[in-house]
């Protein structure tokens, strides 16, 4: 009734390939980025940003650049944690080198520098594959935080370890810092997601997109049509690592302020962003949306539930909340293999018939 | 639009009343994940002591205390969350137990006008009270820990260890990474050579350390460990045969859970400590009678006497006191997070003062001032008895090198206040 293609005439080739071709799709896309952009900063609070949209917007990218490499290249990843750890320490590193200049360009310069080292660890995966890719690019998690732990230049030989993000403006509103307004903190993380999120959507929908695709269905039927797999291959992880590092630069620089290599960047957090693709739906730009959503919004809605709501003690909470998404993880891999991405368009598909289903 | 105005003020008013009835004290906590068997009995003693407060005196200074705990499970992600869910409720003062979280926190907890207390743990620079004017580590911090181990170390060898290896092992964060730089100040003044041993996160792996440690024999082994780590390493100590009493953990390496794994082999272990171990004292009784009995006792209430069961009583009561402090130094019985960081500057705690909290000897004397938020620094080496299954001090509470330490606090604070562009106070 609502969602269909059905007198909605498309005039020109613009018009028929465009990003959102329904209607209905496109005027809730707008309406998503005007709450998101117009509603969302005027209600924010501390707690909103810090616990909930801050991480999620955060998470949201590294998934986005995780999904351009497993979902869409099929290249088998368990190295983000550590290429979020080059991100956050590049962004560290300009920081504090050059005062001056703006942190977003900063962040944006440590998505460069983490493409850069994502396309050099990327390098075996043209004579590796699948499982043992996997390993080699956990050897570059394990490599990257030790080295960021050994080498005392890259936390500016700080006695601790500790890498603390100084303040920085952008037009004269402190953006990083602990002086920080939630909404300014919001809006510098919107906006990479929503600029990721269109730059990611439309590479995947155009040539390179499609090459990664056909790698990763297929890789030698790829190569016999025509793809270059040292291109293909190297370019995902390039372009997967430039989405990371900025997650990692943000993750450091805007929510967290201070980190630690190793508790921050650890395998966990490898593991973290890879549950968020595959829970969210393997290939899918929305699947990482969602992915990042149910992982970081979950524990926060069981904690409020169990300890705010019904008072039990914080460690039964801790663990039942370990139980929870732990059963609901092997819920949704059962119920729905491809992921909330699937569910949505499922439920999409469903739309289009209603009220008539048959 | 004037009434308006004063009605909504008076209906803010109305709402915030209930919320700042109580003195509020945030627990971050961590009962689950590798370092649960140092978070449950600190935060057990820490709401313990409120409770009994609460109980037996109806609160300080008629106040009630409010103890909101908060789960961190040690990880920063979730104690930022913890800190932001807790700052509205009036939280009067923050007390992270982890370094990492304290790292987080410093700068915020200055935005915020909340302060925070990070007792024998977090930045150890904290102390120069000109630089970090929200953030207290007193009684003693990492570099004094330091010093006081070569201290002890240096008594057992008659002021001479020259050529002695001294091997750190500690666990690869921030707080483990604490003492390094002391620790290579003191061997360039004693002359003894110092092993550098990371442990990662969480700390169940330590067998290519130990087996340096094995082939290097170093003379002492100094151990940064918090968690599972320190069971692991006394257990790894044992299987090689390592004399335990050349072997000293720092205070977060020396409680009940880390030795008790290792059974007989464990006997010997020595730690720091910067309070008094047992429950030897007056307000155990009172602790049974008012909590225990009552069925009011935090956690499976299995911890009570215990080193970090202590530990949590101590840091609770060092907050009380410094609330009460704020409270008679403002004439009021509620306090802002303002009015209790002046308490806690002006916090003193004498001998009288614990006899009279019912822990007479339980910790030493010290002072808090402007410029001086870090105590005086005093520790004592307490070793583990494996037959009685009890720690016990074998030293009186001793003098860091400050010679050694102080200059280092200045020269690590400056740098803080020029990355942050602070001018320091208490001019």
């Amino acid at each position: 009734m609502f969602y269909r293609e059905a007198g909605d005439f498309k005039t020109s080739y613009k018009a028929d390939n465009q990003t959102f071709p329904i209607r209905f799709d496109r005027y809730r896309f707008y309406a998503v980025l005007a709450v998101a952009w117009l509603v969302i900063p005027f209600v924010i609070n501390d707690y909103l940003a810090n616990a909930i949209l801050l991480p999620f917007l955060i998470y949201s990218i590294a998934a986005i650049g995780l999904n351009i490499l497993t979902g869409f290249a099929g290249q088998v990843s368990l190295g983000t944690g550590g290429f979020m750890a080059v991100g956050a320490y590049s962004a560290y590193k300009l920081m504090t080198a050059f005062p001056d200049v703006n942190v977003l360009i900063h962040v944006v310069l440590a998505g460069f520098i983490t493409a850069a080292v994502g396309a050099a660890f990327g390098l075996p995966s043209l004579r590796i594959k699948g499982f043992y890719l996997a390993v080699a690019t956990l050897a570059a998690q394990f490599f990257l935080v030790w080295l960021f732990n050994k080498v005392a230049w890259f936390y500016n030989y700080s006695a601790s370890g500790q890498i603390n993000a100084p303040e920085r403006t952008v037009l004269g509103v402190p953006v990083t810092g602990a002086n920080t307004a939630p909404w300014a903190a919001y809006l510098v993380c919107l906006g990479f997601v929503t600029v990721a999120a269109l730059i990611a959507r439309n590479l995947t929908r155009g040539t390179l997109g499609r090459k990664w695709m056909a790698i990763r269905d297929m890789d030698i039927a790829a190569e016999i049509i025509g793809v270059n797999p040292l291109t293909a291959k190297l370019s995902a992880f390039a372009v997967s690592s430039f989405f990371v590092g900025v997650a990692g630069a943000l993750f450091f620089a805007i929510y967290l302020g201070a980190v630690e290599v190793g508790e921050a960047f650890g395998i966990q957090k490898s593991f973290l962003v890879l549950f968020m693709v595959i829970i969210g739906g393997l290939g899918s730009i929305f699947g990482s949306f969602a992915g990042a959503a149910f992982l970081v919004t979950l524990p926060v809605v069981l904690k409020l539930v169990g300890v705010d709501l019904l008072g039990w003690p914080t460690d039964l909470v801790a663990h039942f909340q370990l139980v929870i998404i732990g059963a609901l993880i092997m819920f949704f891999l059962i119920a729905e293999p491809h992921g909330l991405a699937q569910l949505w368009r499922v439920a999409k598909e469903k739309l289009r018939l209603w009220p008539f289903p048959h | 639009m004037k009434k308006r105005l004063a009605m909504m003020a008076l209906g803010a008013a109305l709402l915030a009343g209930p919320a700042m009835a109580d003195l509020v004290f945030p627990s971050l906590s961590y009962r689950t994940g590798p370092y649960a068997p140092g978070g449950i009995p600190f935060a057990d003693g820490y709401a313990d002591y409120f409770t009994l407060l609460n109980e037996r005196d109806g609160g300080i200074g008629g106040e009630k205390a409010k103890v909101i705990e908060c789960e961190t499970g040690y990880n920063t992600e979730k104690g930022v969350e913890c800190y932001e869910s807790t700052k509205g409720e009036g939280a009067l003062v923050y007390q992270p137990l982890s370094t990492g979280i304290t790292y987080q926190l410093i700068p915020k907890t200055a935005a915020d006008g909340i302060p925070m207390h990070t007792m024998g743990y977090g930045r150890t620079s904290a102390a120069n009270g000109k630089v970090f004017e929200w953030t207290f580590n007193y009684p003693t911090n990492y570099w004094y820990g330091a010093s006081i181990a070569i201290k002890h170390i240096l008594d057992l060898n008659g002021g001479d260890i020259k050529g002695k290896t001294i091997a750190l092992l500690y666990h690869n964060s921030a707080y483990g990474k604490e003492p390094i730089r002391t620790l290579q100040e003191l061997s360039k003044k004693h002359g003894f050579n110092l092993t550098l041993l990371p442990v990662d996160h969480p700390g169940q792996e330590q067998k290519s350390q130990w087996l340096q440690i094995r082939r290097e024999r170093p003379d002492y082994v100094l151990m940064w460990g918090w968690g599972v780590m320190n069971q692991v390493a006394i257990q790894e100590a044992a299987n090689i045969n390592y004399p335990m009493d050349h072997f000293i953990g720092i205070w977060w390496s020396a409680s009940e859970n880390d030795v008790l794994p290792a059974g007989a082999a464990a006997d010997g272990y020595k730690a720091l400590a910067f309070h008094n171990v047992g429950k030897n004292f007056p307000i155990y009784d009172d602790i049974q009678k008012y909590v225990v009995d009552k069925g009011l006792a935090a956690g499976n209430g299995d911890q009570i006497g215990t080193v970090l069961y202590n530990r949590g009583l101590y840091a609770a009561m060092l907050a009380a006191e410094a609330a009460k402090t704020a409270q008679e130094l403002h004439g009021t019985a509620q306090i802002t997070p303002a009015m209790m960081r002046d308490g806690m500057e002006h916090l003193e705690m004498t001998p009288e003062k614990m006899e009279a909290l019912g822990v007479p000897n339980f910790g030493p004397a010290f002072s808090v001032s402007c410029e001086n938020h870090g105590g005086n620094g005093l520790g004592a080496v307490a070793q583990w008895d494996a037959k009685s299954k009890s720690w016990s001090l074998i030293t009186d509470f001793m003098e860091p090198d400050q010679d050694v330490v102080q200059p280092l606090i200045e020269e690590d604070s400056a740098a803080y206040a020029a990355e942050n562009n602070i001018t320091p106070r208490c001019n």
